[in-house]
């Protein structure tokens, strides 16, 4: 079958999408965006964490054709380049500078479920919250303490933006 | 995973039309897929009714919740109506998966969702549920998580749920749409203990589609609780979970709605304990003499003993959550025991 997905602001096509494929699959296979990875395919692991319809979901449970005419956002599409100091998105640049990547399997996915917990807090999230909102996605690297680091970094530097931004005179 | 025809269906008859002979639902799939790639589920025809129009909560004339069978966990778990009046439904979704799990998972989906006994799952060891006849390795292998109540020589299973625990507390009404017209079935009684037949979860026949779950107007469920042990703080099972609503007026319980989860076939509806508090003092010693009165019927396996007087604890510890704290139905009360 085919299936349209509007892929990080893009309406792309896949063709020859077997039923039995996950969005996962297309993803990566068919639409050439590795970011999200693939690891237990059973929704455990939260590697797979896209954004579909503005939620974050697991990609490897959902059914490609669940997907047809849907929105998805792939951590490639929180960037706006590769500039470190300029495109990437504030959650990305706070794991890179917090050191919350070892061998970076995670990290797309928990980026994704970061971003998400960020976007939807007015507020710093506290410890608790983070660690319940990031209880989907296993590292088997970091013991945590550095993805938590980067949480709260990247939410206290938005939540400044936020601020400066509604300081500023028009 | 198995070859199979997908269709999507727009509304509820297009549905109900597709899902005949061996068709299944497909809803939020958290389950269903898995199921399927590890080969357990084997459906010819996949029906997605992910974008059939049953995704509102509104109130009903009498006072209740009529939540549609698409509402997603974590739109169900968030909404004002839910929080206000039935804070242990609320509590107990959001007990349940991972964020991103109750972001695509559906209301029907949890109520149908399959045991995670390992021996179901795993289609190289035989299993009476996904092949009848073929044996029960769990009473003699790792049951440490399964039943101590209303099982079986057949199946030990437990029913993975914590949704359904609230909703069979609650007396909630399932309804269903098939080719032989509507029907509605209350709970507890939807989810069938296993009996002979484990293979056979609730009283569903092939075909029926749930298209929603009728709340009914309970005032006293607006102080209610879902207190959940599991292994880790987030995003395991129940090893054992109470819901509980209790209305104490003068010091006596006038009324009250409990069950289980993780301990049965089914969300376990604690009737007994339920009888045994009605009219008395809500005081420790009779929540813990009702609780007695729940547990003295369970049957536990070698390895999950520990479950009775475990049970037995929680459930009293909710109760006297109930009467001794006001402060119950703040929205940010998870119900979370760690």
């Amino acid at each position: 079958m085919r299936v349209h997905i509007d892929v990080n602001g893009e309406r792309l096509a896949a063709d020859d999408v077997w039923e039995g494929e996950s969005l996962l699959y297309v993803l990566r296979e068919r639409l050439g965006l590795p970011g999200a990875k693939n690891a237990c395919e059973q929704g455990e692991c939260g590697s797979c964490t896209v954004y579909l319809d503005g939620l974050p979901v697991c990609a490897c449970l959902v059914a490609a054709g669940q997907a047809e005419g849907r929105e998805v956002v792939t951590v490639e599409g929180l960037a706006s380049g590769d500039d470190l100091d300029q495109g990437l998105d504030e959650v990305q640049r706070a794991f890179v500078e917090a050191g919350a990547v070892q061998c970076g399997f995670c990290t797309p996915g928990l980026i994704v479920q970061a971003h998400s917990l960020i976007e939807s807090t007015p507020q710093v999230p506290e410890d608790a919250d983070i660690r319940e909102a990031l209880a989907g996605n296993l590292c088997r690297c970091t013991g945590y303490e550095k993805i938590i680091d980067a949480v709260r970094l990247a939410a206290t530097r938005k939540a400044q933006n936020k601020a400066a931004q509604k300081k500023a005179p028009r | 995973m198995r070859p199979f025809a997908y269709q999507r269906a727009t509304d509820v008859p297009s549905a109900v039309a597709a899902g005949t002979g061996q068709a299944m639902y497909l809803g939020g799939g958290t389950n269903l897929v898995d199921l399927m790639r590890l080969g357990v589920a084997t459906p010819e025809v996949l029906v997605d009714v992910t974008r059939v129009p049953f995704d509102t909560i509104e109130e009903t004339p009498g006072g209740g919740l009529l939540i549609g069978a698409g509402v997603r966990n974590s739109d169900l778990a968030a909404h004002p109506l839910v929080l206000r009046n039935y804070p242990m439904l609320a509590q107990a979704v959001v007990a349940g998966g991972s964020g991103q799990i109750r972001n695509m998972a559906t209301v029907a989906g949890n109520l149908l969702q399959r045991t995670r006994c390992s021996y179901f799952q795993d289609i190289t060891k035989p299993c009476n549920k996904r092949v009848p006849g073929s044996g029960c390795p769990a009473r003699e292998g790792d049951h440490r998580n399964l039943a101590i109540l209303g099982h079986s020589e057949a199946c030990v299973a437990t029913h993975p749920s914590d949704m359904a625990v609230p909703l069979a507390a609650l007396g909630a009404v399932v309804n269903v749409e098939s080719s032989g017209g509507p029907r509605a079935i209350p709970m507890p009684g939807f989810h069938r203990l296993p009996g002979d037949a484990p293979e056979r979860d609730t009283l569903l026949r092939p075909g029926d589609l749930v298209t929603a779950v009728e709340l009914p107007a309970l005032p006293f469920a607006a102080r209610s609780r879902y207190r959940k042990v599991r292994d880790r703080a987030s995003f395991a099972f129940a090893v054992v979970s109470v819901a509980a609503a209790l209305d104490v007026a003068d010091g006596v319980v006038r009324d009250c709605r409990i069950a289980l989860g993780g301990v049965a076939h089914v969300p376990w509806r604690a009737e007994r304990a339920e009888a045994a508090l009605r009219g008395a003092p809500a005081t420790a010693e009779e929540f813990a003499r009702a609780a007695e009165a729940e547990l003295a019927q369970a049957s536990p396996l070698p390895r999950n003993a520990f479950k009775v007087p475990l049970a037995r604890n929680v459930l009293v510890r909710t109760l006297l959550d109930l009467t001794a704290r006001e402060d119950l139905t703040a929205a940010g009360d998870t119900g979370e025991t760690s």
